[in-house]
């Protein structure tokens, strides 16, 4: 697992049932392209999050692919409904095998 | 000539220039790129700014002799002095020097005699741009806006102390610190310390005063040294934030800008709702606000030359009619604030002998304004020539710097007033021709794209020991053409490499001495500074 | 202030080509239709490094960005699961030079819908 890669979302903590909440995540995670050179000329190879899930009480919102075009701790904002009370869960997948996920709990009332 | 000696100092009086009809229940006071000028000082305006687009001809695009005629101005005038370029070193010699803190202060205090209740915004480029204001990190214009005790402010250059020293001195500020279009780069959301607007309950009436920062902060200046922070136009946003304080009952709209004039003139025509756009950053000083689409917008100049005051008539929600003076501070005439002047003299004291040393003396106006060069940066570009040992040398566009007169010695402080800046470092690297070609490309373009969302409003990139000839109508890539390596006459050839010598890199660990202690050196050992012709940069399509 | 990253601008072939291909790819070759999406870009970039670029595809059951200057030109795809509220998203992008940033969307029934946005990447410039 490479170090130093840290997720955080901000989701928030109640809603309305059906009601439209915006999801922001973030990941710290360097996202090396494979194009560029170290100081010996030498390709440094690609190491990026190639994949990024969000879901809802095992339903999923959105699931992206990630090319290395992606910037140094991708940044994702996107639009979920809920139907329930439950857990978002956070997923995402380092081309090194390497998964990290977290979770937010959020109460419909 | 001598009719530029006429008595008409004499007949000017404080009286006159602070002469004005209390109109309306709401007045606004306008002052912005002080650049740190706490004395008077002398400031040409410019004699070439090149409107591009549908800002050709329109002013603030109109100079000198046009400009005087368009707005009917006498030569040899006083506004023909503070609002013009041309003959301007005798009209210095009549007229006196210009700004001063203190003198503002009077200002002021005067508007606030008749309208104790008046908004007093300050657009920004405030903490920047002289000797006390680099060696105490600001401190100095804090202390002496302080005592102004100004309502709101918004920012510039302010940023490059770095956002550690911004945090630490707007979490200080007895006013609001104020900026629409300041996020946090994270999580792209607004920031705390820099809210979007402020309502102010004056004259009976509900009034929001919006901040718009400089909205290319990262590009123009070094975004390393305030990473937290993410900027932009954001008008989207901003037509939010009226609709918000319009919601909140405000009957009248100010936008305090730091956009520039012709972003502030678009703005205004995408964005509904403005009443008044206080305009700042591009340092126009135009005698009468300019209209655009149903908001007027006010633009004060720069160096603390001048106040703005604008009275308003605002009625049911409705800003009904406007009186504006732009009040030219003649620091002979008007009588400077005891307490302020004081208070300058307190902050410059430490440092009073070191900037006060004569480094050299000028037998030719020294001043900067103009598209394409001004004598003050074709000395600094011989600077970076002769002392950094280059071929070619490029000097930034900056508006902002003093004039100095024939026959005036040359102190570390007037150095400092054109030269400081937290990342002053004089690079010494080589470039190609080619590169070079794309430097000139990329900045002219930065200046006269047609589209002003994409103008960050300086002028053009002064070079030295190279010429070219630019065709300001075409596209980028397309308008530099014919580069010419002045030393030899040879066309600049783009395999080739040149040294090149230069200062205000954007980039983070640029290496070299520092930017006034190369032109201290040079001009230690010219003695005297004697300006020639500059003819370099051959100018078409404008 | 004209303030140059010295080293950071490179002039690079345009990829035009490379990006028609993918979409080609992408699509069968199916004809792109247009006004469905828009696309939300900075006219200039803060940091070409992290460019915030965003979405909105009404009807959309998966976008995919391409930024046609960039030597490879894929970005990412999204697709929108069932509790997805709305076919848009943000996310930050690299850019190495000035260059088109091409939404590409495939709607609910099968057809494509396109957008594009300008992003300038300068070396800088300005000096109020
Ligand atoms: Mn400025
Ligand atoms: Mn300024």
């Amino acid at each position: 697992m490479a170090s130093g890669v840290k997720p955080r979302v901000k989701v928030p903590k109640k809603a309305a049932a059906g009601e439209t909440i915006t999801i922001k995540t973030l990941i710290s995670h360097k996202m090396e392209s494979g194009q560029r050179k170290d100081d010996d000329g030498n390709i440094i190879p690609r190491s990026i999050i190639n994949r990024f899930t969000a879901d809802f009480n095992g339903q999923n919102v959105i699931d992206v692919t990630l090319e290395p075009a992606i910037s140094t701790n991708p940044y994702f904002q996107f639009e979920a409904v809920v139907p329930e009370s439950g857990e978002f869960k956070f997923t995402w997948y380092d081309d090194d095998g390497s998964v990290y996920d977290t979770s937010k709990k959020i109460t419909v009332n | 000539g001598n009719w530029a000696r006429l008595a008409a100092q004499q007949t000017l009086t404080q009286d006159q220039l602070l002469e004005f009809d209390t109109f309306g229940n709401v007045s606004l006071i306008h002052v912005t790129d002080i650049h740190a000028q706490l004395k008077p000082i002398y400031f040409r305006e410019p004699s070439e700014n090149i409107g591009v687009g549908s800002n050709k001809g329109a002013v603030p695009h109109v100079t000198g002799a046009q400009f005087r005629k368009l707005y009917g101005i006498q030569d040899g005038s006083p506004s023909h002095y503070a609002l013009s370029s041309g003959d301007f070193a005798s009209l210095a010699n009549a007229y006196g020097r210009v700004g001063g803190l203190d003198r503002v202060a009077t200002v002021i205090k005067a508007i606030r005699a008749e309208r104790p209740d008046a908004i007093l915004l300050d657009g920004g480029d405030t903490w920047h741009g002289s000797y006390t204001c680099f060696k105490t990190a600001g401190q100095d214009m804090v202390n002496v806006m302080n005592a102004l005790n100004p309502d709101a402010m918004t920012f510039h250059w302010e940023f490059t102390l770095g956002s550690e020293r911004v945090n630490e001195i707007v979490e200080s500020l007895p006013f609001a610190a104020l900026g629409q279009n300041i996020f946090d780069v994270e999580w792209d959301e607004p920031t705390e310390l820099f809210p979007p607007y402020k309502m102010f309950e004056r004259g009976g009436t509900k009034v929001a005063v919006i901040g718009q920062a400089f909205p290319y902060m990262p590009i123009a200046n070094p975004g390393w040294m305030f990473p937290e922070y993410a900027f932009g136009i954001r008008d989207e946003n901003m037509q939010a934030m009226v609709d918000e304080v319009r919601a909140e009952g405000a009957e009248c709209v100010v936008v305090l800008s730091h956009n520039g004039f012709d972003v502030d003139k678009k703005m205004a025509t995408v964005v509904d709702g403005i009443d008044v756009i206080l305009s700042g950053h591009t340092h126009d000083a135009l005698p009468e606000p300019v209209l655009s689409g149903k908001t007027i917008i006010v633009p004060s100049g720069s160096n603390g030359k001048f106040v703005s005051r604008v009275d308003l008539d605002i009625r049911n929600g409705q800003m009904l009619g406007y009186r504006h003076k732009l009040i030219p501070i003649f620091s002979d005439v008007i009588e400077p604030d005891a307490e302020v002047s004081a208070l300058i003299d307190e902050q410059r004291a430490p440092y009073l002998a070191e900037m006060s040393e004569v480094i050299g003396k000028t037998d030719s106006l020294l001043y900067r304004r103009g598209n394409f060069n001004g004598t003050w940066d074709d000395l600094i570009c011989d600077a970076l020539l002769s002392e950094r040992d280059a071929e070619i040398a490029l000097s930034p566009g900056v508006r902002w710097g003093p004039s100095l007169i024939p026959g005036q010695d040359i102190t570390r402080e007037d150095i400092f007033n054109v030269t400081s800046m937290s990342y002053g470092q004089a690079y010494r690297t080589e470039m190609t021709g080619e590169f070079l070609k794309v430097v000139l490309e990329d900045v002219a373009d930065n200046i006269f794209n047609p589209d002003p969302y994409y103008q960050q409003g300086g002028d053009m990139v002064r070079t030295g020991g190279l010429g070219y000839r630019i065709d300001i109508g075409q596209p980028q890539g397309s308008r530099i053409s014919n580069l010419t390596l002045l030393n030899s006459g040879e066309a600049i050839d783009p395999a080739r490499s040149y040294v090149v010598a230069g200062w205000a890199s954007v980039n983070e660990g640029t290496e070299g001495p520092q930017i006034w202690d190369v032109v201290e050196n040079h001009i230690r050992k010219l003695g005297t500074v004697t300006a020639k012709p500059n003819n370099s940069v051959e100018v078409i399509g404008a | 202030s004209s303030t140059f990253a010295l080293a950071s601008l490179t002039s690079l072939p345009v990829f035009a080509s490379t990006t028609d291909d993918e979409i080609a790819a992408l699509t069968g070759g199916a004809e792109l239709g247009e006004g469905a999406i828009t696309l939300t870009a900075p006219e200039i970039a803060e940091n070409g490094n992290t460019v915030p670029i965003a979405f909105d595809a009404p009807g959309a059951v998966e976008v995919t960005l391409f930024a046609d200057g960039n030597p490879v030109p894929n970005v990412a795809t999204f697709k929108f699961g069932p509790l997805s509220a709305s076919r848009s998203a943000s996310t930050r992008i690299r850019l190495a030079t000035t260059q088109d940033v091409v939404a590409i969307a495939k709607m609910e029934d099968g057809s494509f819908q396109t957008a594009k946005a300008n992003v300038k990447v300068t070396i800088g410039g300005c000096g109020g």
